[in-house]
Order: C-alpha cells, then sequence, then structure tokens
C-alpha cells in the first residue's frame, strides 16, 4: 500500500536573458527561481490497484515517482510504501519494486539483452529457478525470445521497451512504476505492452502506478485516475469521473462524441494548469 | 560482495568488445614509447644532466607505462558514468539495491582491466622483441615481481578511487569537463606520467612523492626494475596503503552527501 501526504518538493533553477551579453553577466551573478514541483500532494493506492498518473507536462508525474521509488527526498510531507520511507531506505526499499522510465535504459548497449538479465539477476540475488521461471514467463508474454541475444543498441525503440519492461520485472515486484512507458510506440508495441500490464496485474496482483500521455493506456488499463496539474492532485477518481469534470464546462458537444484527447485536452483548460 | 563482482565481471566482458579502439590505441602507445626511449636517450648521452635513474630501469619504466596506461590514466575515466549523471540515467543506477560508489568502483575497475588486457600483450611483445638498449628488460628480481604485481593491483584501487572522487564532483556542478580538463594536466605530472618522478627536482619531488599520485603507477613501475627498493620501497607500500583507504573513505562520504542532494536532470 502507497501512502502520500503533503508532499512537497521544489528545484533550484538558474535563469537568465538570452544574449551574450546575459551570458556574461551569469558568470558572475545567477539569478535563481525556486520550482515548485509538487505542492501538497497526497493520495493512497491499496495493494492490486492500476492507476493512471496523469497531468499536462512538468506537472509533477515523475517527480512523484521518483520520490515513490526512493531516488529524491521530498522537502517535506510523508510517504509510505508497505511501511517503508523510500528514500529512508532506499535498498531495502527497491529489492520490492520495479520501475520502468520510458525516456532511459537500464540495458547495457553494447551487449546482447540477456547478458543485462542476468547481471540484474545477480543484484536483485534472484535464485536460478526462480530467475529461470520468470525469464521463460516474460519472454513467452512479451515476445522476447527472438531479440535476447541481439545488443542493445541494435532493436527497435518497440523492442527494447519490451527488454526494458522484462528487466524491470526479473526480481517479481510486487510494485511496478511506470513512467511513460508507450512512448513512441507503434500500435502493436503499445497494444503488447497494455496487455501485459494488464495480465500481469491479473495474475500476479502486482500493484501499478502508470504516468502516460496517451489517453487510451490510460482506458486500457487504469481502474483509478489521478490527475496532477501545477504539482497538485486536482482530480482523483474513475475515468467517468474525469468525463464528467470535462463535462461541467457547459460547452454543448455530447460526452460520446469527443475523443478522450480532446476530453482531457478541455480538462486541462478548464482546470487552468497548462 | 558477488553482486559487485558480477558488475566488474559484466563491465570486463563488455570492454573485451572494442578491438578497434585496442588496435588503434595499440599503435599510438607503441610509437609513443618508442619516441619516449629515443629522447631520454638523447638527453642522457648529451651529458646535460645526471641521470637519476638507470636507462635499463628508465627504459623498463617507459614500457610499463605504455603497457598499463588504460590502468592508470586517470583522464580517460569511465564516459558512461559521467553521461549518466549528465542525462538522468543514474535513476535507474539509484533504482538498485546497491551501493552506487561500489557499483561504480567495480564497474571502473573492470572496464580500465579489460581495456588494458587488450593492450599490454602486443605492446609488451613488441618491446621485448626492440633491440638493445630500447627492449625491455626482466624484472630485477623474482621477489620484485610479485612486489610489482601487488603495488600494481594498489595503485589500481588509489587511481579508481581517485576516478570516483571526480565522478562524485560532478553531482555538484553541471558538466564533468571542468574537473577533467583540470586534472588532466596536474595528475600527469603529479604521477610521473609526463616525466619519471625521480627527475623532479628537490625539494619538490619530496612533496609529490608523499601526494595520492605518486602512490599510483610511479611504484610498481619502480619496484619492476628495482629503482626503488629497501627503506624507501617500503615508505611507498606504506603511503600507497594509506592513500588507497583514505581516498575510499573520502569519496564514501562525499557520495552519501551527493545523494542526499541528488538532482536528476532532464526530467
Amino acid at each position: 500500500m502507497i501512502t502520500m501526504k503533503g508532499i512537497c518538493k521544489s528545484y533550484k533553477v538558474a535563469k537568465r536573458n538570452a544574449g551574450f551579453k546575459e551570458a556574461c553577466k551569469a558568470l558572475f551573478h545567477r539569478e535563481h527561481e525556486l520550482i515548485h514541483a509538487l505542492k501538497d500532494v497526497s493520495f493512497t493506492i491499496d495493494d492490486g490497484e492500476m492507476v493512471g498518473y496523469i497531468g499536462p507536462n512538468g506537472a509533477g508525474k515523475s517527480s512523484t515517482i521518483k520520490i515513490l521509488s526512493g531516488i529524491l527526498a521530498p522537502d517535506s510531507g510523508m510517504c509510505e510504501v508497505d511501511g517503508r520511507i523510500p528514500w529512508k531506505c532506499r535498498k531495502e526499499h527497491v529489492r520490492e519494486i520495479g520501475v520502468v522510465f520510458g525516456q532511459r535504459s537500464q540495458l547495457w548497449w553494447d551487449i546482447p539483452v540477456i547478458d543485462s538479465f542476468e547481471l540484474l539477476k545477480e543484484i536483485y540475488s534472484v535464485s536460478t529457478p526462480s530467475y529461470n521461471q520468470k525469464l521463460e514467463e516474460l519472454t513467452e508474454l512479451l515476445q522476447l525470445s527472438e531479440i535476447l541475444r541481439t545488443p542493445t543498441r541494435q532493436l527497435s525503440l518497440g523492442q527494447r521497451m519490451r527488454c526494458e519492461i522484462a528487466a524491470s520485472l526479473l526480481h517479481s515486484p510486487r510494485l511496478l512504476f511506470l513512467d511513460e512507458p508507450t512512448i513512441g510506440l507503434d500500435a502493436v508495441s503499445k497494444l503488447a505492452v497494455r496487455d501485459f500490464i494488464k495480465r500481469l496485474n491479473e495474475e500476479h496482483k502486482t500493484t501499478v502506478l502508470l504516468t502516460t500521455h496517451d489517453m487510451q493506456d490510460i482506458e486500457a488499463i487504469a481502474n483509478r485516475v489521478i490527475l496532477i496539474g501545477k504539482g497538485q492532485v486536482l482530480l482523483d477518481g474513475s475515468l467517468d469521473d474525469m468525463k464528467r469534470a470535462a463535462m461541467t464546462s457547459g460547452d454543448d458537444m455530447s460526452e460520446d462524441s469527443k475523443n478522450l484527447d480532446l476530453i482531457v485536452a478541455d480538462l486541462y483548460h478548464n482546470l487552468n494548469i497548462l | 560482495m558477488r553482486k559487485y563482482y558480477f558488475f566488474f565481471r559484466m563491465r570486463f566482458a563488455t570492454g573485451l568488445q572494442y578491438r578497434m579502439a585496442a588496435i588503434t590505441a595499440l599503435t599510438t602507445q607503441f610509437f609513443w614509447g618508442l619516441m619516449e626511449c629515443l629522447a631520454y636517450k638523447a638527453l642522457l648521452d648529451s651529458n646535460a644532466i645526471k641521470a637519476p635513474m638507470d636507462y635499463s630501469a628508465l627504459v623498463s619504466y617507459i614500457w610499463l607505462k605504455e603497457a598499463f596506461l588504460a590502468l592508470f590514466n586517470t583522464w580517460a575515466a569511465d564516459n558512461d558514468v559521467f553521461n549518466m549523471i549528465l542525462d538522468g540515467g543514474i535513476s535507474y543506477e539509484l533504482c538498485r539495491p546497491l551501493s552506487v560508489y561500489k557499483m561504480w568502483f567495480a564497474r571502473t575497475i573492470g572496464g580500465r582491466m579489460s581495456e588494458a588486457l587488450l593492450r599490454c600483450i602486443p605492446v609488451l611483445l613488441c618491446a621485448c622483441l626492440l633491440p638493445a638498449p630500447y627492449r625491455i628488460s626482466a624484472p630485477a628480481s623474482i621477489g620484485c615481481f610479485f612486489l610489482f604485481l601487488f603495488t600494481m593491483l594498489i595503485a589500481l584501487g588509489v587511481t579508481v578511487s581517485f576516478c570516483m572522487l571526480i565522478y562524485i564532483l560532478c553531482f555538484f556542478t553541471v558538466s564533468p569537463n571542468g574537473w577533467r580538463v583540470f586534472f588532466m594536466g596536474a595528475v600527469d605530472l603529479l604521477a610521473g606520467l609526463v616525466v619519471p618522478i625521480p627527475f623532479i627536482p628537490q625539494p619538490y619531488r619530496s612533496i609529490i612523492e608523499c601526494l595520492p599520485f605518486a602512490s599510483m603507477s610511479n611504484v610498481p613501475f619502480r619496484i619492476y626494475s628495482g629503482d626503488l627498493q629497501g627503506m624507501e620501497m617500503i615508505t611507498a607500500i606504506g603511503l600507497q596503503v594509506f592513500w588507497l583507504f583514505a581516498l575510499i573513505g573520502l569519496g564514501s562520504v562525499i557520495c552519501r552527501l551527493a545523494q542526499r542532494r541528488v538532482v536528476i536532470q532532464g526530467g
């Protein structure tokens, strides 16, 4: 179970105007601005839930994931994951979770994927039988058999993402954080990833927290949506709740005639969080 | 410990893949070594200075330096680690139930050893086949040879723990290039990679010999030819061990501090 209560996080950002003169000035004096990435974020997620975490770029989604996975420490607030405070006991915590950062890679670039997997087996001290069983399962579900022996640098983005997801699950974590896992994928790979995540939740009761900009991901996977904007939780409910919230803006189009992206765009406008 | 060993093994195996890089580096190192041998011959033959080292010891020093350059150059630190800090790839490193310091330490040692292994054998082979006096001589004694291997391991540890400090300093600055350029010139000189430390005049030589940089390649390469022996050698090994623990201790502490204020770059 995940509990977040009143989490705040701010970053110091260096700012200057354009131009050479300004660059020279910045050599001696720099102006910093405090950006509040998260302002009093609170929610709870129960075991086995699949939660979509959405919001415009810069809303604080990735910061939340990083705090939950123990990489960043918040400025204030309380956060517990299965009774652990992630950033206080990072090593114990990360053993129990799996994380996929869609825009980064955890696989070694120049060597076959299977070698990266074997290293992860050692890092997480997974026993050989359970590693083999898990690898077999993941290979089948994510169709990896053809690509395991290929170096990462020669995989397509879709192939790589399937390997990334498999890599995050080799130690059978009870909790999975996915930060934009479908970014840049074609339709087939997207569907494969969505199906896989659903099956993972059904078969292993894995709790999933997913951030994405693709509303179809949310529709296919999540039974609950948390909407965040400018560092604050603005909506927490089902997808229907979200559609209803978008409707209250009073425009005359019926709910069914608009696609999800339009609904979300309306919602972002109405909430004034862009 | 086992986990870090696998990290080492992984990086070692990865390093063995870069054959072309090894071949090109090899030619550079061979010609550079030959040039240095010739230059010192000219210098010493001119009787311009009193030779602080035997010419044959000097030749061995030069060839060992070229053969094992990959182990001891401080400026060629692992680029993957720098990139991780720069573009935020460190997110994944922090998601592992491991100590970041030990993980990167094992990785750097693995990378350096694989590079050195690919290069040292052909360079040493060439150095054995050259005509005298440019040929590398055998170690001064069996004892010297084992001490050479032993001190080379400590020297590698000192070099890597120093590189770890550079990695960690990059948590505090935006780009690693400043630190790297800063250390490139200075450390090469202080470690005896430009000229062997015995050639440096007093009192600077005594000061330099106390610094951690003199505990890197300087010690094993001079023990090999018997140039460093007796009490002087024991002091040098003692200093090596001291610097190894001091640098690792310092690095671990700063690493812990750095992780607390880590900023993941690039969203």
